[in-house]
């Protein structure tokens, strides 16, 4: 009995910490190639809500089943890497590296919808939004500003009377694109975030140099739900459903700006203004320029090889795409994703004539 | 990992066994159902040598790059490339001897209440519920820690511990009480490692001979003198085999801590402060891991629980084997 339980115990104990990771790296392409499933992808959790809503109605309408696996941007890029499957998505653009190791040579970007992250807290008795800047909120997550009361944050908030409580930081600990575009954000919007000057840097995880790691978009909002005084970001679609305070945020034009759809859409808008002729679209929108911008937004991003070995999946996907910007950009806003802004959509039409459909195995 | 699994049992299925001398002349059906038996017992074995050759590869390059580091450094940062695992080797150890230390008098009270003390009818519905605490999904412990059991421990439980009984003062119960802490997370292990520890002790109290009691009875013993004198003693072996059971399960449990623990890369004596664990770090970040360096770090992680999982239970069976051998008073 008692031998049986120790061996029991040792499989368990073990089993369940490699039962997460490992499969990450062979095989689940064969799954589902033999049931009727014309594409197969893999990556980002944040967009998989409009994605999936997206596959549906494509299928019904034309037929065509795309299986998507969302099990991380970290998990797409790999795939899509080892040629496992035939579109990745990621929240965060691949590295000139990530592309040089891909199996079938040169990877497009192309965006798909736009998100937010919102600052959001707990402060009893304080009704009207906060409002924040990237300096500010850089200073919190750093731990340098330690009390509600601070003088940067009353001078932003000359109306709302602010606690003299201890701030609580509450930050994501897993692996995130949600934490990347916070990141990447304060990277911009503060003189102090950077790694060149001593700060934690922008990634999908960072060293947090104060607080507690929620994990998931509920352990962070949780945390902060139940805890006066404390401090945290999700993504904004989470916030909306379970109604969240949140801050407003000062952009570029100095303007505090409520994270809204049209606020979100209005930060692409100002970076596609600038866009060159041929961007590879590998691009921040964070703390962009523009009125009525929302600062902290990103894109979201379906990676899709240029010379695929398969031209009839190609073509497929391709199909897919073409759909999606002429129609699946107008259901976005229903699941509190923002669509891109219609001159940006315009040139990824176009853009898809890059994509080669002749075979080049 | 995956493609290895059913690669396994192959070789072990293909092997006859050798020199069944004893089940010479008996019919056929006995040397298959020996084969068959064998091979599945061999396939185990063969599998966990597997999982641990595979983890170790992964994790070569980054057990090479930090050597002993990686077990005593408290870096851990994937933008700059350090990795050390020392917090979460703590944070591991730390939650689950006290996840067994709040348990197993929990366990071996209902144990005992029900191999000795429930009235029949009861005994059935109560074992029933108490089993059914490991039926439930880790995520959900986790989800009802956040909303149920953290409030209770930040608002009465910990300014009871820190100020009521004014251990506030004591490395252990200091700083402020935010809730998810290393505290949270054992207490949650202690629920969810109950139902394991409670079910070996029931069954191997109730498997101890009615002579045992009624000689101890005999004696003028009193029902808690026989329990404590004879009945406990008689099955304390297999009661330290459901504690070592329950233990291997905090260990590897994952999901629930990770909530409740509060994820900080840091050591920390009090109770009331974050931590984290193995098999946390694991769940966290390999999904989101991209580069080669990270990942393997995480593999590390992996193999370093293998073997602090290992280290524990050789202690627990030695300590298991010490008591067995002890005459019984």
């Amino acid at each position: 009995m008692r031998f049986h339980a120790i061996a029991l115990a040792t499989l368990t104990a073990f089993t369940a910490a490699c039962s997460k990771g490992g499969d990450t790296a062979k095989g689940d392409s064969t799954l589902s190639n033999s049931s009727g499933v014309d594409l197969n992808g893999a990556g980002a959790t944040f967009p998989y809500p409009i994605y999936s809503k997206w596959f549906s109605e494509y299928a019904t309408a034309t037929g065509v089943k795309i299986n998507y696996q969302s099990k991380g941007s970290g998990a797409g890029i790999k795939q899509l890497q080892e040629g496992i499957v035939d579109f990745g998505a990621s929240d965060s653009p691949m590295t000139d590296d990530e592309i040089s190791k891909a199996k079938h040579g040169k990877v497009l970007h192309f965006p798909t919808v736009l998100g937010a992250v919102v600052v959001t807290y707990n402060l009893p008795g304080v009704t009207t939004p906060l409002r924040l800047n990237g300096q500010v909120i850089a200073d919190i997550f750093k731990g340098t500003i330690k009390k509600w009361n601070d003088a940067r944050i009353a001078a932003l908030n000359p109306s709302v009377k602010l606690p003299a409580t201890d701030i609580l930081v509450v930050h994501r600990a897993d692996g995130s694109g949600t934490t990347f575009i916070f990141t990447d954000y304060l990277n911009s919007a503060s003189t102090t975030w950077a790694t060149t000057a001593g700060g934690p840097g922008k990634g999908k995880e960072v060293q947090w140099p104060v607080g507690l790691g929620g994990q998931g978009n509920e352990g962070v909002s949780g945390q902060v739900k139940q805890t006066p005084g404390s401090i945290g970001y999700t993504e904004l679609a989470y916030a909306k459903q379970n109604q969240l305070p949140v801050a407003h945020i000062q952009n570029k034009a100095g303007e505090f700006v409520e994270p809204t759809i049209a606020s979100i859409t209005a930060a692409a808008e100002g970076i596609v203004a600038t866009l060159g002729p041929d961007p590879d679209y590998r691009i921040s929108i964070a703390n962009g320029p523009g009125a009525g911008a929302y600062p902290i937004s990103s894109m979201t991003w379906l990676l899709v090889y240029q010379n695929s070995p398969d031209a009839a999946k190609a073509k497929k996907l391709v199909d897919f795409m073409r759909w999606m910007y002429a129609t699946g950009e107008q259901s976005a806003a229903s699941l509190d994703y923002a669509p891109l802004p219609a001159a940006l959509v315009q040139r990824l039409t176009e853009r898809l004539g890059a994509i080669n459909l002749n075979a080049t195995p | 990992m995956t493609s290895a699994v059913p690669a396994a049992p192959e070789p072990a299925v293909a092997g006859p066994p050798e020199g069944s001398t004893t089940l010479e002349g008996k019919s056929i059906g006995d040397r298959v159902y020996r084969t068959l038996t064998t091979a599945f017992a061999v396939a185990i074995p063969v599998l966990l040598v597997f999982i641990a050759f595979e983890v170790i590869a992964a994790a070569w390059p980054a057990l090479q790059k930090f050597g002993l580091s990686f077990i005593t450094s408290s870096a851990w940062d994937a933008n700059a490339g350090q990795f050390g695992a020392a917090p979460m080797i703590y944070g591991t150890v730390v939650s689950s001897l006290l996840a067994l230390i709040l348990s197993a008098p929990l366990a071996l009270g209902v144990a005992i209440w029900l191999s000795e003390f429930a009235p029949r009818w009861l005994r059935q519905p109560v074992s029933f519920l108490v089993d059914l605490l490991a039926a439930i999904p880790s995520v959900v412990y986790g989800l009802w820690g956040i909303f149920v059991l953290l409030p209770i421990l930040r608002n009465n439980i910990m300014p009871f511990l820190a100020t009521t009984l004014g251990l506030g003062n004591t490395p252990f119960f200091s700083g402020p009480a935010y809730g998810n802490s290393m505290l949270g997370a054992a207490m949650i292990l202690a629920i969810m490692i109950l139902p394991y520890i409670s079910a070996v002790s029931r069954e191997v109290l109730m498997a101890v001979p009615r002579s045992q009691r009624e000689a101890a009875l005999a004696m003028g013993a009193t029902k808690w003198e026989m329990i404590r004198d004879a009945v406990v003693p008689y099955a304390r072996s297999g009661i330290l085999g459901g504690v070592i059971l329950g233990l291997g399960r905090a260990l590897g449990e994952t999901m629930a801590v990770t909530m409740l623990i509060g994820n900080r890369h840091e050591i920390s004596a009090s109770l009331f402060a974050p931590g984290y664990t193995l098999a946390s770090v694991i769940a966290n970040e390999f999904a989101e891991a991209t580069n080669e360096l990270h990942t393997s770090a995480l593999m590390a992680c992996g193999a370093v629980l293998l073997v602090v999982t290992l280290v524990v239970n050789a202690i627990a069976r030695w300590l298991v084997w010490r008591v067995a051998r002890e005459p019984k008073s």
